[in-house]
């Protein structure tokens, strides 16, 4: 992903590490910090254990919440949001449902249109979405998590 | 009537800064018995040591108490001080102002306060002090150095050009350790074996160093002056005075497939074999595990073409116990290997080597004759990757420490592959160049600029196979962590240096203390760079950290210097500091019971039983008796015994008990 | 016998085919798997990319749920929900503080007795033992085992296998016949995180993957986790259009493998629900 990514983790780490505060905000300004995978590999071969994974996840709700996202993150962003918005009001993922409000948001209407009918023909697709019993159980989850300076 | 003289230093501002010296020192003149109390701004300077000799004698003074550093600096100095002034020097004292109090606390009231309790408590202790005579022991001048690497060989030279009798023993079949395995040197690119096996012979001929190979030291007792040190001369099978060295048999041996160790795995040997051409003693041995005789019962045929009846199969291993001075410890170092690091394929793939495997490759000597040739087809490699700092400087997953030698072998590798592989591209993944030493960084340019080396700062986050070649990826971060991609014929990690399997195990035998890493550690990092916290066993070369070939040398001729100053004396002198268990007139002889319980726990076997018998010889009573040459002082009898029979000398219950109390009476009032 | 399942949104929806095929799995071995009661989404890539406490307490919930329906062993066959559900335990059991907290927001208390499993480690307790003798057809085909980020990664945590090269996979196919290619992308990140949202990137990262295993000509990707099959098996298009060349190399679920060699139905193993069709070379139809 370092080919995609504006700034390198390496260079990431040394921003932060100078404390200065317009290095802070390049930082939660970048878009490498939406592209990081949290694959782990760089924490698994890092000879300092520098534990970045957890790093970025702060960094990006840090962004959202001063406002500074990358306008490249667009997308990365609605996905996860439409992620999450499904999951608030049912307890589970509604895949069709996840990809239509996705798609809502981010006016890419035609990508991945090939994907849906396949995936129906395939059994792959259901159109009703799954509601857990205790869907209140989410709310709680969510308003609590979310009101404490976090974001959704 | 005790007449106590207390001098109370202020070293300066290190005391003074924050401890009120005037006002310690009149406190101190109030105390009973105290006749004389100073304070004065450096004490150990001249000047302030004639302040003290001449109280002494004024004063007409019994004990003496300086406040000022801790003993470990200046006990010596004060202490001849009252000697040259007429005092007996054990009567005096130093009471640790410094250490234990201005450099640990702020200038406050309670600061001096602690101060003036501290003097008090020495001043008490001191009243009870006794005149005491230093013990005399005698020197053995014989010096036992183990490891034959080129620290052991120096450190032996050393000692036999100066007169003594020097063992040299080496766990392996031929002295020359690490260093005769090198192709060349840095970073003058001379031949290492060039340089190093005329040492190797000097030690064979030298009538004062007696040499023991395949021999291991397995155990250690006494003390400085007077070892006893146990060695495993381990068989060789062959008896050494009738065999000639002819080879014949290592040409015959059938077993030729067993993977040597001198080539790092590279090339093969024989089940009976000498390690090298120019191997020290240059006569073979018998690798029992891997020798058909001694696996199957039959065989036998070094033994039919010897032409001098030497192969001796029942021949057993000996164990010998010498006499000993000094000790000399110079075992040397290892390397990772590659199946060490998971991100490199687990050493699966045979072209990824490690530095000594590359310097088997470009030595003439070596299994290709000196071509750099890849290990798994014989192919000369087009494009080499070196990478430096692998596991070294690596927390997470390898070692902490900078193995310090890598960042030069590394430049000396890719110079020796451009100069035999002309079109050849060496590549360097590094993280910092260390080439601190003479003519290093200039060595490390001339890698770059001469020899066009492709140095890339980065780390290497993983190796594996394609298509023939080995794929590196790594960084180069001063292009901003940009990826890298070499396809390599061949790639060498330049692997940490670690100490030697079994070094723990002989810390332990021969009781010196070892740093986390296994290292041996030195008595002070600074002040005493050589000398182990065991008074008499010094230290040489990289069994104490990775060090190169000059670095070595020079703390092997610094070992042998300790060594041969030691020898200067004909008996040493000891601090009295030892137990002893009371005697008195018949018929109680001692309050000794004898029980012998403190004899297990002394951890220098310095306990032994005194039987106490009628004119008729009948056994009156046993009692313990502790010899003052191998008593340390360490105190752990006097705290065990159950009679309360021993006492520590300078450290008496009496005076011990006198300096609690001095503290809880003052805390009472 | 029973034991605990975390099916998870994916392996419930659109990769159902991995539920079918442990579902499968378990029935010829005589095991329930019982799922947890009232199971919500773990939050999965996308609740720790904006907000913590949301992506602990998510997890928390379904752990919690288990720990109360009294169950030991809890498989997890997504290799995905695997690591959210091992990271959430392991943050919640060496913080008491934030245990509280997340148990406070879930309403349900939280001991962390549950011991979470994923498809490897289920298949290597339980199936193994007697996989021998239970083989009917063996399943002699060269593979690629692809363990991708989330089954081997943070170590420090989930501790299962070793991280680089791993090798639980490879032995478990060669118990069914197969053999394992040594090749060098057994680890290496697919990008499914940013399949929907990066699909450019997403091609080039499986791409790669790809690529490898038919340079090790194998014959079928090995796979344990739905998001990496997927991206393996329905972005075939797109990987296709980066690498230029139609693959037709299937991507098989490590369960389907077994169900295979244990003569399972192809159509209860789900292997129909493919978009790269499953149809592996003959030969080994033949060795039976």
């Amino acid at each position: 992903m370092v080919d995609q990514m504006d700034i390198p983790p390496s260079q990431l780490l040394r921003l932060l590490q100078t404390e200065i505060p317009s290095n802070d905000e390049k930082i939660l300004r970048s878009h490498t910090i939406w592209l990081c995978l949290n694959c782990e590999m760089c924490i698994g071969r890092c000879p300092m254990e520098v534990d970045i994974p957890p790093m970025m996840d702060f960094l990006r709700s840090e962004s959202i919440r001063r406002k500074m996202v990358n306008p490249k993150a667009g997308n990365i962003i609605a996905f996860h949001r439409s992620f999450l918005e499904s999951i608030r009001y049912t307890g589970r993922l509604f895949e069709l449902g996840l990809v239509l409000s996705y798609k809502s948001k981010t006016f890419h209407l035609f990508q991945d249109a090939g994907l849906a009918p396949e995936m129906i023909a395939k059994g792959k697709l259901g159109f009703i979405p799954e509601r857990i019993k205790k869907v209140a159980d989410m709310k709680r989850i969510f308003s609590r998590t979310l009101k404490k300076g976090g974001q959704s | 009537m005790a007449r106590i003289g207390v001098f109370v230093c202020h070293c300066g501002e290190n005391i003074s800064a924050t401890v009120d010296c005037d006002r310690v020192a009149e406190n101190a003149s109030g105390l009973p018995g105290v006749v004389h109390s100073v304070d004065y701004k450096y004490m150990c300077s001249d000047p302030g040591q004639t302040l003290i000799k001449e109280a002494i004698k004024e004063h007409k003074l019994t004990g003496v108490v300086v406040a000022a550093c801790s003993p470990r600096m200046h006990e010596p100095t004060f202490r001849k001080a009252c000697a040259e002034a007429g005092l007996n020097p054990f009567l005096c004292e130093m009471a640790n102002v410094r250490e234990h109090c201005s450099w640990v606390h702020e200038k406050t009231e309670s600061t001096t306060q602690k101060a003036k309790d501290v003097v008090r408590l020495l001043v008490e202790k001191v009243k009870r002090n006794e005149a005491l005579q230093p013990i005399k022991v005698p020197v053995t001048k014989k010096a036992v150095v183990i490891g034959g690497g080129v620290a052991g060989i120096q450190a032996s030279l050393d000692i036999a050009n100066g007169g003594h009798q020097v063992l040299l023993v080496e766990r392996e079949p031929s002295i020359g350790g690490h260093m005769s395995q090198l192709s060349e040197t840095f970073p003058t690119l001379d031949c290492s074996q060039c340089i190093l096996t005329p040492r190797m012979v000097e030690v064979a001929q030298h009538p004062n160093i007696t040499l023991w190979s395949y021999s291991e030291v397995i155990g250690l007792d006494g003390f400085i002056g007077n070892f006893t040190v146990k060695i495993r001369k381990k068989a060789k099978s062959i008896d050494e005075h009738l065999c000639t060295g002819c080879g014949l048999c290592t040409q015959k041996c059938p077993v030729r497939k067993i993977p040597s160790e001198f080539e790092q795995g590279l090339g093969t040997r024989p089940a009976i074999y000498t390690p090298f051409p120019q191997a020290v003693p240059n006569k073979p041995v018998i690798d029992k595990l891997n020798c058909t005789y001694y696996l199957k019962g039959r065989c036998k045929l070094c033994e039919r073409v010897c032409p001098t009846q030497a192969i001796r199969f029942d021949q057993p291993d000996e164990i010998v116990e010498v006499q000993a001075g000094a000790i000399v410890l110079a075992t040397g170092y290892d390397i990772k290997r590659t199946d060490f690091f998971p991100e490199y394929g687990y050493g699966k793939y045979k072209d990824v080597i490690d530095g000594l495997q590359f310097e088997r490759l470009a030595s003439a000597s070596g299994p290709t004759g000196g071509m750099i040739r890849r290990p798994s087809d014989g192919q000369i490699p087009k494009n080499i990757v070196f990478v430096a700092c692998a596991g070294s400087r690596d927390p997470a997953k390898g070692i902490e420490y900078c193995s310090k030698i890598c960042c030069m072998y590394t430049a000396k590798h890719a110079m020796l592959y451009k100069h035999k592989v002309h079109d050849g591209t060496p590549y360097v993944f590094y993280m910092d160049i260390r080439a601190a030493g003479k003519d290093y960084d200039e060595f490390t340019r001339r890698a770059i600029e001469v020899d066009r080396t492709k140095y890339i700062r980065g780390r290497v986050s993983r190796i594996y196979e394609k298509e023939g070649k080995l794929v590196v990826v790594g960084a180069d971060t001063l292009l901003g962590g940009q990826k890298v991609e070499i396809e390599a014929d061949m790639v060498v990690l330049a692997t940490a240096s670690v100490a030697n399997p079994g070094s723990e195990e002989l810390a332990q035998i021969v009781h010196v203390s070892y740093d986390r890493y296994k290292f041996f550690a030195e008595a002070h990092p600074k002040l005493k760079p050589v000398e182990t916290n065991t008074a008499g066993i010094f230290l040489a070369g990289a069994c104490q950290a990775p060090k190169d070939i000059p670095e070595s040398v020079s703390a092997a001729s610094g070992a042998a210097a300790k060594v041969l100053g030691l020898f200067a004396n004909d008996e040493l002198t000891r601090e009295p500091l030892v137990a002893v268990v009371n005697r008195m007139a018949p018929p109680l002889f001692s309050t000794c019971i004898g029980c012998f319980l403190c004899q297990p726990v002394c951890p220098y076997n310095a306990i032994e039983r005194e039987e106490f018998k009628t004119r008729d010889g009948k056994l009156l009573k046993a009692v313990a008796r502790i010899n003052p040459g191998l008593c340390q002082g360490c105190g752990t009898c006097v705290a065990l015994c159950r009679s309360k029979s021993i006492d520590l000398y300078g450290y008496s219950n009496k005076q011990i008990y006198t300096e609690v109390s001095a503290l809880l009476d003052e805390a009472l009032v | 016998m029973k034991i605990g399942f975390y099916p998870g949104c994916s392996v419930d929806g659109g990769s159902r085919e991995y539920k079918e095929s442990c579902r499968a799995l378990a029935k010829a071995y005589g095991i329930e798997l019982e799922s947890v009661p009232d199971w919500n989404c773990c939050g999965a890539s996308a609740a720790h990319n904006l907000n913590r406490e949301l992506a602990l307490a998510l997890p928390a919930r379904i752990l919690s749920l288990a720990e109360k329906a009294g169950m030991t062993h809890l498989l997890v066959p997504c290799a995905a929900c695997y690591n959210r559900l091992m990271l959430t335990q392991h943050e919640l059991m060496k913080d008491e503080t934030l245990r509280k907290n997340i148990s406070e927001v879930t309403g349900l208390e939280f001991k962390g007795t549950c011991s979470i499993l994923n498809v490897v480690q289920w298949i290597q307790k339980w199936i193994l033992p007697e996989l021998p003798e239970k083989i009917k057809k063996p399943f002699d085909y060269k593979v690629a085992c692809y363990y991708g980020c989330l089954l081997v990664r943070p170590h420090k945590v989930l501790k299962f296998d070793r991280p680089e090269d791993p090798q639980s996979l490879d032995e478990v196919m060669k118990l069914i016949g197969a053999t394992p290619v040594d090749w060098a992308f057994k680890t290496e990140c697919c990008g499914a995180g940013l399949s929907v949202s990066k699909t450019d990137v997403v091609a080039d990262l499986s791409g790669k993957i790809v690529r490898d295993a038919v340079y090790r000509q194998a014959d079928a990707l090995i796979v344990a986790c739905p998001m990496c099959h997927s991206n393996l098996d329905m972005r075939r298009r797109e990987i296709n259009g980066y690498l230029k060349q139609n693959v037709s190399l299937p991507v098989i679920y490590v369960t389907q493998a077994i169900g295979l060699a244990l003569g399972i139905d192809r159509k209860e193993l789900g292997l129909h629900r493919h978009f790269v069709p499953v149809n592996l070379p003959e030969k080994a139809e033949a060795t039976k």
